[in-house]
Parts: C-alpha cells; structure tokens; sequence
C-alpha cells in the first residue's frame, strides 16, 4: 500500500516537472533578469532605462525583471537571486567592477548566459558571453584629444570626478591623468564630487577662493559641469566660447547640449545609453543557434564641440 | 546651605557645557587653517555674472553650504531628545519636498519656460508633503512604538522613488531666474540667500522655545516618558509633533537645495545628509539616546561638519582619502564631545584652580 | 587594624561639587558582626558605601581588609567583588530582562566557558536553600520587586564575601519575606561575615543588629553597641536633638473644625486595566484617608485609577458633586488631584532636569504649552520650596538625579504642592527616606488636612498612616474588604482586617 502511494506521488511529481518544462517551451518568452542602477542618477540612465524597458517586454518575446541599486553588494545579491530564478539572461550594468568573479562563475555553472552592457568589469572574459559596453577610456581620450587640440600655451585644469572606482570615472580620469604627464598641463585640484553639482560647485568655488589660476574644467558628468559653471558665474568669471575659462562635460543631456549651442561650455562627451537594441539582436542570435560575431561590442561615441554644434545634433544626441 | 538662586560662573562648568565641543572644534580648525595659510579667512566682495554684488570667500562658502544641515539639525535634535532615536529618511523625504515643489511650478512640462504657479504656493505644498512624511514617521515612532531608525528605513528606501514618481520620472528645469534666488543670490543682498534662510530659522525655533514649552516638554519626555505621563504631558503628542517639526525643516532644505540647481536629481540630492545631521547633533554634545539637549550646539555642530569639508577641500586632500579625513577629524571630536572627557577636562581645570588658590 | 575587624575605614572624606557627603568618618566592621548605619537623608550613608565598594573615589582617608597588609584601594565594584566585598543596592541593580540564573551568575569573571546547565543547577539549589520562589530559567523582570530582591542577596551571598552590604534590602519586603532575610543574615553572621545594614526601620534595627554607627550631615556621630542604645536616644542622636515620643504628633495639628461631611471626590465601580476589582471610594473635605493591606494587595492600583495613571475601564467619578471625566492623569490635574508616584525613580524624577524645573513641571502643564513661566517666576517658586520643605541641594539648578533619595522625594512633593490641588494622593512618600523626613512628612500631611485639603496616605508602615489617617480602607488580593475608622484604628485590628475581612462593594 504504501509503495504504491510513494509511487503515485513520483510519477505525480514528475509529470508535474514535465508539464512545466512544457509549459515554458510553449510560452516562449525568454525569461532575463536586468541589473542597472539607479534610473534617477543621471540622464543617462534614466535614458538608459527608458531603453531596456521598452525593448525587453512581452510584445517582444521577453520576460523580464529589473533590479536596481548603485551599491556593489546589492547588485551582486540581485544577481544572485536571478540565478536562483533561474533566468535565461544576465544583463548587468556594474556599479562597480571589482567582486564579480564569484557570481559570474555561479551563473554560468546554472546555465545562465551573462551579457554585460553599458560598462565592463575586472573578470576574465570567459564569464560572459557578450558585452556592449562605452569604452569609458576612449570617451576620456576623445575629450583629451580634443582638449589638446585647443592649442592652449598652458592648461591650469580643475578635475572634478564622479563617484571613485566607477567605471566612468576610472576610464574617464586615466585620460587625464596620462595628459597630465605633459610639461604644460597642470592638475590645479582633482576632487571627486560624486556626481553631484553642489559638491562641485564647492570644489570649483575653493579653487577661486585660493586664488589659483586655471583655464580648463573637466567635468565628469554634466551634472557636475553644472555646478562648476555656477561658481564661475557668481565669481564673474567667463566660460564657454570666448570665454576664460573651458567648460567639459560628459552624457549629452539635451539641456547640456543646449548649453554648449548657446556657447557657455565648450564640449560635452557622448555616453550613448542606447545598448538594448545591440542587446535583443545578440540574444536572438544565440537564441537561434548562431555565433556572435563579435564578444565586445564597442558603441560609437563621439564628443561636441560648441563651435561646431547644431541644433539637429541636441534633437538627435540630447537625452 | 542656603541654594543661591544663580549659580557663579567657573571655568570648570565651560568645559561641561555642551557648546565647548562646537567650539573647541571651530577654534582647533582655525588654528589649523591660519597654520596652513591665513589667506583661507579673506572675504572679497565682488560682482557675479549678472552684476550683483556678492560676498565671497571660505567663511562664506561654509555658511552657505551648512546652512541645510544647520536648519536640519533643529528638527533632529528634537527628534533625537524626544524619542531617543534618529530619524534616517531626511534625505528621502528632501527628494520629496523638493520634487513636489518643483511639479508644482512646472505643472505637466517639465521644461517649462515659466513658471506655472507662485513659487510661494509651491513652498506650501512642498511643506504639507514634508509634514506628511514627517507625520507618517511620527505615528510609526510615537504611537505603533516602532524603533525611530527602523520605523524612517521605510521612507529611507522608498522615498527617493517616491520623489521621482511625483515628477514621472523625468527632470523637471526651472528656466526662472527668481528661483535660483533662494538657493543663491537675492540680487542686492550680498549674503548668500540659503545663510539668511537659516538665520531666520534658527530665530524662529528660538522663539517658539521661549515662548512655548517645547523644549522643556521634549526633554521631559526623553528623559523619563513614565513620569512625564504622570505630570499629566502626553508623550504620543510631544514625540509625533518633533517629527512634524522636522518635516518643516525638511522642507525649507529641499526648497534651498532644488534652488541651487534650479532641478533635481532624485538619487543625489542630499545624499548622506541624514549621517551628517545626526552627527552635527552628537557633535553638539547631545545623547543620541535622548533627553537633555541644547538646539544652539547643533546648529554650530553643523557649521563645524561644513567647515571641516571646506578645509579639507582646500587642503587639496586626494579624493580617495577624503572619507578617512573626515573619518578622523570626526572621531577625534566626538570623542572630546564624550561625558567621561569633559569631566576629566573638568576635574583638571578645577585642581588647576585650587592649586593656583593654595599657591596664592 | 583591629582585632577581628575586617574592614576598617579610618578618616574618610569625599566632596562633591558644592556638598561635603563625608567628613572624617571613621567606620569599623568585625567579624560575624551585623552593623547598622544609620542617618537622616543627606547624611552620607550612601556615600559611604560607594566609597567602601570603590564606586566613588574618596578625597582622604585609608581604607583596610582582613588579610591585607596597609591601606586597600578599591578601584572598582568589580575590584570589590574580588576582595570579599558584596553589595546588594536599595534600588535593584540586576538586569530584568535576563533569567535568574544570568542575573545570578553575571560579571563573576568565570571566564569565556559558559556551562549554562550547571548555572542554572546552582541557581535553583541556592534558590532553594534561601526558599525563594523563582526558578532559575524564569526572567528576571517577570518575578515580583520583593523576589528580585531577595535574589540580588542570593547573589551576593554566594560570591562567599567577608563583608556584605545591604543598603535598604527590606523596604520592598513584607513580614514574611524580612524574617527569612534576617535569618539568612544571622546565618552569615554565624558564618563570620560582616554585615553592614544601612536602613530605616527602627523596628529591624533593634531586632537584628549587634551595632549602630551614626552619621549626620557628613560626620561621625558615634559607633554604639545595640544594648547601650534605647531608640528614643539612637533617633536623638541621627536628629541632633531631644525628641518626644514620635507618636503624638497628632495633637499638635488642629483639625479642620468646619463641616467634613463635604465630599471632595467619589467614585462608584471604578475600575481600571490595572487588575482590581471594581471598588466605590470618597473622600471628604480636610480628611486624610489611608490604604492598607499587604504587599500586592492593590493599593496603588487603586489610586492610579483615581488618577486616571492607568487605563480606566469603567466607573463614575464625582468631583465636589459634579460629575468629571478622568481618565487621564491631565485631567485628573485639571479637577485639583494630585498623585506622587510609589517607584520616584521610574514614574517621578526627571532625572537630567534641575531641581526647580522639576518642581514647575506639574504646575506649567496645568498652565499651558504656549505659556511657560519665567524663569526668574521659577526660580522663585523653587526657592520657596526649597525652603519650605528643607531640601537639601547645591542650588535650583542641580540636576535632581544627584540629590539624596529622600531630597528627591521632597521635590516631587514640591511639585504637587505646588501644583495647589485640593485632593493630594501620596503613594508610599515616606519610603527610603529617613526619620527626620518622614516626620515631616507626616506633619505635612495633617497640615494639609487642618487647611482643608483631602489626601490619601498610602504607607507600608502602618503605624505611620495610624498616626495620620482618619479612615483607612484594607485591602487584599485585589478587592476592597474592609474599611476602618475611629475606634478600630489599631494594628490589631488592621492585621485580622487583612487576613480575614468580609469583601466589601
């Protein structure tokens, strides 16, 4: 009697597997779970987010689920959790890119393809099978070259970071810091400002009150940007074109990019949110058996002059 | 023995008053700062972009910069001496205050070349949202009895999202340059704006304690909540109408804060602001546990935190060691600001005196 | 050091900020001795015992153990400990939320292992021994004041001291509970530890002690055998005057002569959350009625419901004939009620507040939250009280944590006279508290009466509301049973009253 309970319950149990196994082949959607962070903390992302909402939904084959947080360990417990979900994709923006070896090596064991977008990480390249990330470097190096390019007899330079360790600051300062090693480029203060414009406005304002002279500030994001021209402006000083002092910002907000066509900063590098479309053709490519063409997918990202820009270029880049 | 009805002044009760902390911290940052170079305490007037006369220099910067964590720190204090607990969600509940003023005066669009309403009207409204958040943490705290760090961890997490659902998401720009006033310059008054914000602020709570029993009320019930019911006060009313208070608080820092950059950034707008504030308190000498406190040591507690970043900016410290800087200097003052080292400073000054006495 | 003494303290002084709590005091403690200190409030008993177990530091003087060669320093309780020194404290110095046996067990030093078996075999089998009802795994906080009391002593008894200090160890303890104590107390004595028994009962004094060492104000009044010692001399002596017999200081009131048959306040089935049954009370014009019954028996529960202190379920309350609404301690203030609480230290001190703002809180909350006083009104207010009421502080300002139990007691005192309401409610004022103040205490109360306050006298010490109340209600086990006036005033009475009463409505 009771062997035969016990094997009722297996079989039971077992069609119920099945049945389920089924059930998602039929549905189809292919299940992947997001990291990102922080859609508020910068145009970019908030853009950035806009674009993997609109692209990973059900109309379009997708089930998915988002997880937020600009903290390291908060990521790598989401991702954790979607491991154990057992989600088809990773797509991962890193906060941070230390600490990821473990839990790449976990997603891979469960069968968990990982596509990194919008910026890389420390791990051996074997980890994930896809990434669309900004080359942080090259966005630092673009504006650099630009900057050189100005043909000043001296750059007096005011570094304002972003939060330190971040991807975009550690590629976006490495091109400064290189250009620094130059006789007639000088670092007159290199502050981190977190991303945030009141920070820099009082990095900027220090500098003024010390008396120190400089010409160029490099913003890592426009947000900062913000905050470094407010203290210029009640210290009456003048920037952008024409102006004493060169502005520099990164993201291409629209209201940036306004900035730079009304002449008030003089380049803003771009940071091209837009990966989910890079993103939806790889999955399908692996979804269909293919090869990926390439591993690392670098977006196009080009910088502004304010010189140069026209007004089709905030409608186009501006987000 | 008869009881003098005013005690004599001594040295040794100085060093136990609770403003000694603030200000050895200010004098030993002076000295510092003269040290390095006394070029750091020159103030400039000079002309702004838009040709107003405006002051300029350190001090200036940190009496602009600290003033959201001195108006701040009223509220918390209050909060800290009532119920014996900090209340975390004062950056969430800015986010909020300051975005739901700035929905107001940009109504639908939120680039909107002028402003939609009187920016008065916003102010109100973004004061009945910081009262309401201030008035949800209060009936956490005061009436479900909820630990104060664990009832405002609620809006902590929430209220940044929250802050960005009033606006949908996106990033409202006030193109006027009347509101930048609040945040700036008022064009012809050389002060920074956010400093007179403060001062009037702080005469405000200096009023309403003289002229109404808030102060003795909060203190009564932090210290002893048992008997303080039994003198007939109502703890519930006291601890809720702190978190109230501090609501308004929270709404003049998110009006001063949104004004800076005439826009808002959900995720940074003050970001940690809640960590400074409630050191700015313990700075000033106060119990994080609660009861007794003195509103003036904050307030100053405050300028010392600002005063502490600004020197440190100066100094050109490299950006990764900052947070260990501050780290220490912050040890270093709470500590001195410790019961058991001020009576030790204490007991030393007074045998100073009376051995000066037996030499005499 | 002297024959068999174990602990002698020669010329000890220790100042504190505006008060000098001791002044060349000699104390010497022998072996299998039980010593009584005595001394009004102020007197710097507490002081003292401090300094012995190394809680205070002393200014002067050198302090000596059994077994150790020259002066002992005593850094610390813990330090104390070790040398043999145990103390068990007036208010009850263990943790409430652990179990018995961690209570019983904690800060000993045993080390990083922690056996928590045999913990608890040893705190039962001492529990036992000393007949304690509580067991080893229960919470400390969930046994009554008296047990947690008696467990404090089981501690310090089985640390094995050479000196054992109890400071107040029976003001919480009813009859039965005092003799087991006093027979624990004789067996150590036997034992050949020293004791030093810091109280205010007369009576237990006289019926355990060997010796009595008095101080007043500071100094060294004498150290006394018991048998050269009669009471009326011991109380002269800690009062620094000739005293009458204490009990006739009735006669020296006048009574309210006008009609007493005004009835102040009444309460028909008052009933409150507090676990009483519902009772009928009223209270006339100028009377002064008591409360009396055993420990528990719901005395004060009784009064905190008049108070509105805890929840009033049910019940109509008539205040000078009008009918009132009080079901919170406000409104109970706002009808002229006045209530000082049994436990000063839980319910009635703010402790970091100054004496004077402690005085005018009762008052202020009466007046309004949008119009404080003065502050020169309040100094003025405290002065007055300070004055009247003989309190002895530095200043107004001193906060009133650092005042001597019995000062503290005449500042919420201050605080409700202030408050000027007709019905006064004292709920165990005399506690803790020395003769001298209890006296005054009394008087206070008659006083009150002859100018035509009512008050209710709540005392564990009958013969203090015999000599003040005119009308004493008994209770037990939570229910009025009896209530007694004129002739039936007597201890006797009371006593069968209490154990055998018929329940009354």
């Amino acid at each position: 009697m009771k062997k035969r309970v016990l094997a009722t319950i297996i079989s039971a149990a077992a069609l119920a597997i099945c049945s389920t196994a089924m059930v998602n082949a039929e549905d189809g959607l292919i299940k992947v779970g997001i990291i990102n962070n922080d859609p508020n903390e910068s145009g970019y992302r908030t853009a950035n987010d806009a674009d993997l909402q609109k692209m990973f939904c059900e109309e379009n084959g997708y089930e998915a689920e988002f997880a937020y947080s600009l903290k390291n360990d908060e990521q790598i417990a989401a991702a954790q959790k979607f491991i154990q979900d057992e989600v088809d994709y990773l797509l991962l923006s890193a906060a941070d890119t230390a600490g990821w070896e473990g839990v790449l090596q976990d997603a891979q064991d469960a069968g968990v393809s990982v596509i990194l977008f919008d910026r890389t990480i420390d791990a051996p390249e074997d980890l994930y099978v896809a990434s669309i990330v900004s080359d942080m470097a090259r966005e630092g190096t673009t504006a650099i070259d630009w900057l050189s390019s100005q043909g000043l007899d001296e750059y007096n330079i005011i570094h304002i970071q972003g939060v330190m360790g971040s991807a975009a600051q550690q590629g976006r300062s490495a091109a400064v810091d290189t250009f620094a090693e130059e006789d007639n480029v000088n670092i007159v203060t290199q502050q981190t400002a977190e991303w945030n414009a009141e920070k820099a406005q009082q990095i900027v304002q220090s500098v003024i009150d010390s008396g120190e002279s400089f010409n160029v500030i490099y913003a890592e994001n426009d947000d900062m940007a913000k905050g470094a021209v407010a203290a210029l402006d009640k210290a009456n000083i003048s920037h952008g074109v024409d102006g004493d002092v060169i502005v520099m910002g990164f993201d291409c907000n629209k209201w940036a990019l306004e900035e730079l066509l009304a002449g008030n900063w003089n380049y803003d590098g771009q940071c091209n949110p837009f990966q989910a479309s890079y993103i939806d053709e790889i999955i399908k490519k692996l979804e269909a058996g293919e090869e990926i063409g390439e591993k690392v997918v670098i977006m196009e990202e080009k910088g502004f002059d304010a010189s140069t820009i026209t007004q089709e270029d905030v409608d186009n880049y501006g987000i | 023995m008869s009881p003098k009805a005013k005690k004599s002044f001594q040295i040794s009760d100085l060093f136990r008053s609770q403003m000694m902390i603030p200000v050895i911290a200010i004098l030993l940052l002076t000295i510092f700062n003269l040290i390095i170079g006394p070029s750091f305490f020159n103030i400039r007037l000079e002309e702004n972009n838009l040709g107003n006369a405006v002051l300029s220099g350190n001090l200036i910067t940190i009496l602009d910069n600290g003033s959201e964590l001195a108006i701040l720190a009223i509220g918390m204090t209050l909060v800290t001496a009532a119920s014996g607990g900090q209340d975390i969600s004062v950056g969430a509940t800015i986010a909020i205050a300051g975005s739901a003023i700035l929905k107001i005066l940009c109504g639908d669009n939120p680039h909107p070349e002028t402003m939609q309403a009187p920016i008065i009207l916003a102010f109100l409204v973004g004061i009945l949202a910081a009262m309401a958040c201030g008035a949800f943490n209060g009936i956490l705290v005061a009436y479900f009895k909820i630990q104060p760090m664990v009832a405002t961890l609620i809006l902590f997490t929430a209220g940044r999202s929250i802050a960005a659902w009033i606006n949908n998401n996106e990033l409202p720009i006030i193109k006027d340059i009347e509101f930048s006033y609040f945040g700036g310059f008022i064009p012809g008054i050389a002060v920074p704006t956010p400093f007179l914000i403060a001062v009037v602020c702080v005469i405000v709570i200096f009023l309403v304690m003289k002229f109404t029993n808030l102060g003795l009320y909060t203190q009564s019930v932090g210290i002893n909540e048992n008997a303080s019911k039994l003198i007939g006060l109502n703890p519930v009313t006291i601890k809720f109408m702190t978190f109230v208070i501090l609501g308004v608080c929270v709404a003049v820092c998110g009006l001063i804060k949104v004004s800076r950059i005439s826009s808002i950034n959900y995720s940074v707008i003050a970001k940690d602001i809640e960590m400074d504030a409630i050191l700015a308190v313990a700075l000033g000498g106060n119990a994080l546990s609660g009861g007794k406190f003195s509103m003036a040591a904050s307030i100053l507690g405050a300028y010392v935190i600002q005063y502490l970043t600004t020197t440190l900016y100066r100094m050109k410290v490299p950006a990764d060691a900052l947070p260990a800087y501050k780290a220490v200097v912050v040890i270093l003052l709470v500590v001195l600001s410790a019961p058991t080292v001020r009576e030790f400073f204490s007991k030393r000054s007074k045998k100073l005196k009376t051995t000066r006495r037996g030499v005499a | 050091m002297k024959e068999h003494a174990v602990l002698e303290m020669k010329n000890i002084s220790k100042t504190f900020p505006g008060v000098r709590a001791l002044q060349n005091v000699d104390f010497t403690l022998c072996e299998g001795e039980i010593h009584a200190l005595m001394g009004e409030n102020g007197a710097g008993k507490s002081t003292l015992i401090k300094v012995i177990t190394g809680v205070y530091d002393k200014d002067n003087g050198e302090a000596y153990l059994a077994g150790h060669e020259g002066p002992v320093t005593v850094h610390s309780p813990q330090e104390a400990q070790k040398l043999g020194i145990s103390t068990v404290y007036q208010e009850i110095t263990l943790c409430p939320n652990l179990s018995v046996a961690e209570n019983m067990f904690i800060g000993r030093g045993s080390g990083a292992g922690l056996n928590w078996k045999k913990m608890n075999a040893d705190t039962n089998r001492i529990l036992q021994s000393l007949d304690i009802p509580a067991k080893a795994n229960q919470q400390l906080g969930s046994c009554s004041l008296a047990v947690q009391q008696m467990i404090a002593i089981a501690r310090a008894v089985d640390m094995e001291c050479k000196v054992l200090i109890l400071d107040e160890p029976t003001s919480s303890l009813d009859e039965q509970e005092v003799k087991k104590l006093f027979n624990l107390m004789r067996d150590l004595k036997n034992k050949g530890v020293g004791i030093i028994f810091v109280t205010h009962f007369l009576d237990q004094v006289y019926e355990v002690c060997d010796k009595i060492t008095v101080l007043r104000d500071g100094k060294l009044v004498g150290e006394y055998e018991i048998k050269d010692l009669p009471r009326v001399q011991l109380v002269a002596k800690m009062l620094g005057k000739e005293m009458d017999d204490l009990s006739d200081i009735k006669g020296e009131q006048g009574t309210y002569t006008s009609d007493r048959s005004e009835v102040v306040y009444e309460a028909e089935g008052l009933q409150s959350n507090a676990g009483i049954r519902p009772f009928n009370f009223h209270i006339n014009k100028g009377e002064v009625n008591g409360f009396t019954g055993l420990l528990g028996s719901g005395r004060s529960e009784c009064v905190r419901a008049i108070f509105g202190a805890d929840r009033v379920l049910h019940g109509k309350v008539k205040k000078n004939g009008k009918e009132v609404h009080i079901h919170k301690p406000i409104e109970a203030m706002k009808n002229g009620i006045a209530y000082l609480p049994e436990d000063r230290k839980r319910d009635g001190i703010i402790g970091d507040l100054s004496v004077r703002e402690n005085i005018i809180l009762a008052l202020q909350n009466l007046k309004g939250f949008f119009k404080p006083f003065s502050k020169s009104q309040t100094y003025k207010f405290a002065d007055e009280y300070i004055k009247l009421l003989d309190i002895k502080t530095a200043s107004a300002d001193t906060p009133i944590k650092s005042l001597s139990g019995g000062n503290q007691q005449k500042v919420i005192v201050a605080r409700w006279l202030l408050a000027n309401p007709d019905y006064l409610i004292l709920d165990e004022p005399t506690r803790g508290i020395d003769v001298g103040t209890k006296v005054d205490i009394q008087k206070l109360v008659l006083q009150l009466a002859a100018e035509g306050k009512s008050v209710t006298f709540i005392s564990s010490e009958t013969d203090e509301m015999l000599r003040t109340c005119s009308r004493l209600i008994v209770m037990r086990d939570r229910q009025v049973v009896g209530e007694l006036s004129g002739e039936d005033l007597t201890q006797n009475k009371i006593m069968s009253t209490i154990a055998g009463g018929e329940a009354k409505s």
